[in-house]
């Protein structure tokens, strides 16, 4: 771990926008973030009901490609990424060789043999290398890039996003599916737009050249007004990938967690035949895990927190590792790591919130699910 | 934003409006908007007794929680329940939405509270 104050801050290219638009500025993975412009609440219901524009510059890009991409891809990723098409994109995690989280990720076949990998900010200087060596122990000389630097990429999402967007592009949007991507200009900068979100709604992630950002976020902006669309920040963001139960590295899933702990089976490519951590998450498909990421929502009046201990009938069995209070559906609700013999929804929970017992229930995820397109 | 003349501030960014013997007791602009929007007021009952400088409660927003302290000591008479079903009150009028009102103990302890001039020039620093 590198010590936080003695490391200047990271700024995105649209860093400049943020402060002219007065947003509330927080160190976040290393980079300095709008949490937000005009408060959490008014940021999550624009996205539930408009649209809403965050800058996500801060994730990282890392590029695979040449001869043998795929089988490196294969080796160092859980989903089967031979089922991608070129324009396709793939939620998947990058394993360790125990069925643990280096990071989570985006794949997004870019070409044949050419795939780009979207990963968290704050694992940038550790996944880079671990992907660059363990790609290379898969396929000696493999060219793997750290491209992070090179792109703005920024999501526009809610109910009005491709209405929004569609004004700023000739990229036929509604032929965009879910996880696919189409290049072409936006706003006259030439890009990538991806029908992809951390929101839990319908909406479009567009990748640009850095200096190009600014011209493409500002076009947004203007274009999205008129329609609700504002500003979010990363207080927004996080309220609505909790509600639609979007896993947050470092909070719900990390190197002790594994793929399928997290309830995340469905990310794993089962019929492959050799990925890191394969072995293991075999053997606890067949055998159980001995805990599962579980949704639960708090009974009594009080919010549950990241860390907070979960209890049932009086003995410790777990902790909290996301919780708020939702914008949108007015409930406390969260995630927390239980037994799986505690994992039925309507399990009765207690959290321990600051020294009170909150009464709390298992619940199904996602909390929250948008209606069907058109 | 002028702070209101009536009102006694903390450090802490509570503030007291009193009445004779009694005070009501809240937070400050400045403090709702350091916090954010604001989910969760939690308040002690009636009948507590509070200390000064003390911990008497919580407040939550989305993102942050925060501990809640007395600027004076007392007993709670009274306890703002509105917060419970309007806990954004607290962001939309600060300065009316009190917590507690309080029997001061010691008619003194208000007096070591800055008023609204030497608030401002807290914040300015």
């Amino acid at each position: 771990m590198t010590d936080a104050a003695s490391v200047p801050l990271k700024k995105t290219p649209l860093h400049a926008a943020h402060v002219a638009l007065g947003a509330r500025m927080v160190p976040f993975g290393g980079w300095d973030m709008p949490v937000e412009y005009s408060g959490i609440t008014a940021e999550h219901m624009a996205v539930r009901t408009a649209a809403g524009l965050f800058d996500v510059s801060h994730m990282g890009e890392v590029e695979i490609a040449g001869a043998g991409a795929l089988e490196a891809v294969q080796h160092i990723t859980s989903n089967d990424a031979a089922k991608l098409e070129v324009g396709q994109i793939q939620y998947s995690a990058l394993t360790t060789p125990e069925g643990t989280f280096v990071d989570d990720l985006l794949v997004y076949r870019f070409g044949p043999s050419h795939y780009l990998l979207v990963i968290n900010a704050g694992n940038i200087d550790k996944d880079v290398p671990w992907i660059a060596s363990r790609a290379q122990e898969k396929v000696p000389g493999i060219a793997v890039v750290n491209s992070s630097d090179r792109y703005a990429l920024i999501a526009i999402q809610g109910p009005r996003a491709e209405e929004i967007l569609q004004t700023l592009t000739a990229i036929d949007l509604p032929a965009i599916k879910y996880y696919w991507f189409a290049h072409g200009e936006i706003a006259g900068i030439r890009g990538t737009v991806s029908r992809t979100g951390y929101t839990g709604e319908d909406g479009f992630e567009v990748m640009v050249p850095a200096a190009m950002g600014s011209r493409v976020w500002d076009a947004v902006l203007a274009a999205g007004k008129p329609m609700g669309l504002i500003p979010a920040g990363l207080g927004a963001r996080d309220t609505l990938r909790l509600e639609a139960s979007m896993r947050l590295f470092g909070n719900d899933m990390d190197e002790t967690a594994t793929v399928l702990e997290a309830d995340l089976g469905w990310i794993v490519g089962w019929k492959k035949e050799a990925f890191l951590g394969r072995d293991v998450l075999h053997a606890q498909k067949a055998g159980g895990v001995a805990r599962k990421l579980v949704g639960f929502e708090v009974v009594d009046r009080a919010i549950a927190r990241h860390g907070h201990t979960v209890y049932h009938d009086g003995q410790a069995v777990g902790v909290v590792t996301s919780g708020t209070q939702t914008p949108f559906l007015k409930k406390a609700i969260g995630m927390a790591y239980v037994p799986p013999a505690l994992a039925a929804p309507g399990t009765a929970l207690e959290v321990d919130i600051r020294g009170r017992r909150a009464k709390a229930v298992v619940v199904p995820m996602p909390f929250y699910k948008r209606g069907k397109r058109g | 934003m002028a702070y209101p003349t009536d009102l006694k501030y903390t450090k802490e960014h509570e503030w007291i409006r009193l009445e004779g013997d009694t005070g009501a007791v809240g937070i400050t602009d400045f403090a709702q908007q350091q916090l954010g929007d604001v989910v969760y007021v939690e308040l002690p009952e009636v009948g507590a007794a509070l200390t000064a400088g003390q911990v008497f409660g919580t407040i939550e927003s989305v993102k942050a929680v925060s501990e809640l302290f007395a600027p004076v000591s007392g007993e709670v008479l009274e306890v703002n329940t509105g917060l419970k079903d309007r806990p954004d009150d607290v962001n939309s009028k600060p300065h009316e939405s009190w917590m507690v009102k309080v029997k001061l103990a010691n008619a003194g302890d208000a007096d070591a509270l800055m008023d609204a001039a030497a608030y401002e020039a807290l914040l300015a620093k």
